[in-house]
């Protein structure tokens, strides 16, 4: 139940709505639950709401960590 | 069934169960009850018939018009024909603006010169205002047989082609009818498939178009009818950039999504470089790619399987129903 | 995040797995709560995979599609079937569920009114904007993921005025079935995938009495293949060290603190009640009603449905389907005298094998997958 994918804001609108990028197709979404999210960040987006501000940081060290093991193992 | 469901028309399990159920006992006719897309007809002819109601009519990369030309004669190059002639019928929707149809038309003009067959009979009927969704088209397709798809012919170790990237017609179609939010650069592949006929003597051994139901349900009905099961490489399955997109965020497998202009050929394992070679020489086959193989490694006879990008193994089941977005 | 899903980091983190597992000396029984996951596992074969490493992926009642009562599926099918001129949103998910009445997908509906598959709330919104003449209603079903986005459109059609446009709610609370789930005591779990999304939400604070009441660990977990095992790892971990917590796995997209704001405007729009879920019965606290100030967009009671009609659960189920006890995880698909015979893919008779995340469609579909003769 928790389909949802990580975007990139394009732009905000006054209404709450607004727009996010998502390799490469753009998806229209709600962003009044996030009120802190600004154009740039990522955000987790379900069922047309971003619920979630990625934390851009942990996202780089998550990625480290798994390009760490996927080179460690290639023999 | 007491009523006509939305869901019957989508081609899957009911589908199928109302054909074997009201069509064939109905008729009774040894060349229907083959079920073919086109059927080969004493004289050396083939002959195809499909109907067009999509919804909305113009979307990128198409219209009704492309795809009615298009599907026809495509239905035909998978038989084992080449297209020669369609017939045109057309049920018009009172109050359809002139120039709506005008665009149709020339569509279909110019899918039927791309496709080399003639326009040489038809119809046009117009029904009241609410009966009809603005234009619905039939076409009838008739080819030269070239040549005869023998599915007892195929061997374990043959290997299955798909000409390029699953989903693009599906998408682009969700899409135009605004639905989900969603906009990409997607483009329906809607095209002729004309450019693989001479790969039937090159050595290809069974093809069929990708159409509703998408890659997973075409399969299924091959791998129904082999003494082998089938095994896909989720890698090695062609997509686009468009479609990868959508199919994470909506939940909707591309596996299961419509094409309009994409084959997949069964080739014997000797032949499949060249066969793939040709195919990615024309400009609609560039992304073409070896999906999989028929063998008995993993597996049982009847079943197709998917070894997933993760090194999973999972069955591939064809779609009983109607493709839909998920929340879950 | 392709990352996430590298066979060569997966078989390392199964291998990791396996040494663990091994360590622990039994096999450990993990419960994961979410559709998603389970989809996760089963489009990469994950399952199996871990069964080798020795690890057992049990799924709980995670398909909001399996554990809504048929009462309420028929509820929908009836307004879409007995009112013109109405238009039923609906996510995908929920329109293939059989129901004495058939699914309401196969539904035939009245002149004028049509079924409509919708992505988000908001197009059933907008669509009661654009068209003043026709009846919305929006099947409003899902976990605290999707709430609080019903909930604001929920706040924006109140604000809004709009008369043609009412929800019908099937809203559940997953913190409140793990508890149910666990004293019940049918089935010995000994760690639990919490879901990353349902989390986003609510944060990880609502699982803690999980390990501070029954000792059990868990951690919570994103969807992509490395995410779950990520996930498995550190409760093996946990076992491993006699530690129970909930182990935050999925840090690059939620906090523990959750979404302050979308949990308060659930709090605006909802209430708690006792829902009753399919296969578990009354969980106190796990379902959400509108509040009284909202009650005028409950569909339920518009269209003459009380919104108590979950009560009627269990008995509308059909008959021999075992759907319940797969859902809480007490008989494995093929425990269900129907499953694979009267039961498939094609011809569903209860909403595990009909929903995407369905543990029966799930078993069917890729249960061990056999070698040929040789």
């Amino acid at each position: 139940m928790c389909l949802a994918v990580p975007a990139k804001i394009v732009r905000l609108e006054e209404s709450g709505q607004g727009t996010a990028s998502y390799m490469g197709s753009e998806v229209r979404a709600n962003f009044s639950l996030v009120p802190r999210a600004r154009p740039g960040d990522w955000v987790i987006i379900h069922a047309g709401f971003a619920i979630s501000i990625v934390d851009a940081r942990e996202a780089r060290e998550t990625l480290r960590l798994f390009k760490e093991m996927a080179a460690t193992d290639r023999r | 069934m007491t009523k006509i469901s939305l869901e019957l028309g989508s081609g899957g399990r009911l589908m199928r169960d109302f054909l074997a159920a009201k069509i064939v006992p109905a008729f009774r006719d040894p060349l229907l009850g083959e079920l073919a897309d086109a059927t080969h007809l004493p004289g050396g002819i083939a002959l195809t018939t499909d109907s067009y109601v999509v919804d909305p009519l113009f979307f990128p990369g198409g219209d009704i018009g492309t795809l009615a030309v298009n599907g026809t004669v495509n239905d035909l190059v998978v038989a084992g024909a080449e297209p020669r002639f369609l017939s045109l019928a057309l049920i018009l929707e009172e109050g359809l603006e002139a120039e709506v149809l005008d665009r149709v038309i020339g569509s279909i003009r110019t899918a039927a010169k791309r496709a080399r067959v003639r326009i040489v009979t038809g119809d046009t009927k117009v029904v009241r205002r609410g009966q009809g969704d603005k234009v619905f088209i039939n076409t009838a397709g008739i080819g030269r047989t070239v040549a005869r798809p023998r599915l007892e012919r195929v061997r374990r170790g043959d290997k299955l082609i798909l000409t390029g990237t699953l989903g693009d017609h599906s998408l682009a179609v969700m899409l135009a009818r605004g639905d989900f939010g969603l906009r990409s650069s997607v483009r329906s592949d809607c095209a002729p498939l004309v450019f693989l006929l001479p790969l039937w003597r090159a050595g290809a051994r069974w093809m069929r178009d990708v159409t509703r139901g998408g890659l997973a349900t075409v399969l299924s009905e091959l791998v129904e009818r082999l003494p082998y099961p089938v095994l896909i490489e989720e890698d090695a399955v062609p997509l686009s950039r468009p479609v990868r997109a959508a199919s994470e965020l909506l939940g909707i497998d591309p596996l299961y999504m419509a094409c309009e202009g994409k084959a997949v050929i069964v080739a014997p394992a000797a032949k499949a470089a060249g066969i793939l070679a040709r195919v990615r020489r024309h400009p609609l086959g560039r992304r073409a790619a070896v999906i999989g193989e028929v063998q008995d490694r993993v597996g049982r006879p009847g079943e197709l399987l998917l070894r997933t990008a993760a090194g999973g193994l999972r069955l591939l089941e064809p779609l009983t129903s109607e493709l839909l977005p998920r929340i879950c | 995040m392709k990352e996430l899903r590298d066979p060569a980091v997966l078989r390392r983190l199964l291998d990791e797995i396996g040494a663990k597992a091994g360590l622990l000396g039994r096999t450990p029984r993990l419960m994961e709560v979410c559709g998603t996951h389970t989809m996760t596992l089963f489009k990469h074969g994950l399952t199996p995979m871990l069964a080798e490493a020795g690890v057992e992926m049990v799924s709980g009642p995670g398909c909001p599609v399996c554990i809504t009562p048929n009462a309420v599926h028929e509820a929908a099918i009836a307004a879409v079937t007995g009112t013109e001129g109405l238009t039923l949103a609906a996510f995908g998910d929920m329109t293939r569920v059989p129901t004495r009445k058939g699914s309401l997908q196969a539904a035939v509906p009245a002149a004028g009114s049509r079924l409509r598959i919708v992505y988000s709330p908001e197009e059933a919104l907008d669509e009661a904007r654009r068209e003043p003449g026709r009846q919305v209603v929006f099947f409003g079903a899902g976990f605290e993921t999707t709430i609080p986005g019903i909930a604001y459109t929920a706040k924006r059609a109140a604000a809004e005025g709009l008369r043609n446009f009412s929800i019908l709610p099937a809203l559940w609370l997953i913190p409140p079935a793990l508890r149910a789930i666990l004293d019940a005591g049918e089935i010995a779990v000994d760690g639990f995938i919490y879901p990353g999304h349902v989390s986003a939400v609510i944060g990880a604070a609502p699982y803690e009495f999980v390990a501070r009441d029954y000792g059990i660990p868990g951690a919570i977990a994103g969807f992509e293949p490395g995410d779950m095992l990520l996930g498995v790892r550190s409760v093996l971990d946990q076992a491993l060290a006699g530690r129970a917590e909930v182990a935050l796995e999925y840090g690059r997209a939620i906090g523990r603190e959750g979404n302050a704001v979308a949990r308060a405007l659930m709090d605006e729009v909802f209430e708690p009640f006792d829902a009753v879920w399919r296969g578990l019965g009354k969980i106190p606290g796990s379902g959400l009603r509108f509040r009284a100030e909202y009650a005028g967009l409950d569909a339920g009671r518009r269209w003459g449905m009380a919104a108590e009609t979950a009560e009627m659960a269990d008995a509308s189920d059909l008959a021999g389907c075992r759907c319940g006890e797969v859902l809480r995880g007490v008989i494995r698909p093929a425990g269900c005298p129907l499953f694979s015979k009267r039961c498939r893919p094609d011809s569903p008779l209860g909403p595990c094998m009909v929903s995407f995340e369905g543990a029966c469609l799930i078993h069917f579909k890729y249960g061990p997958v056999r070698r040929a003769r040789s």
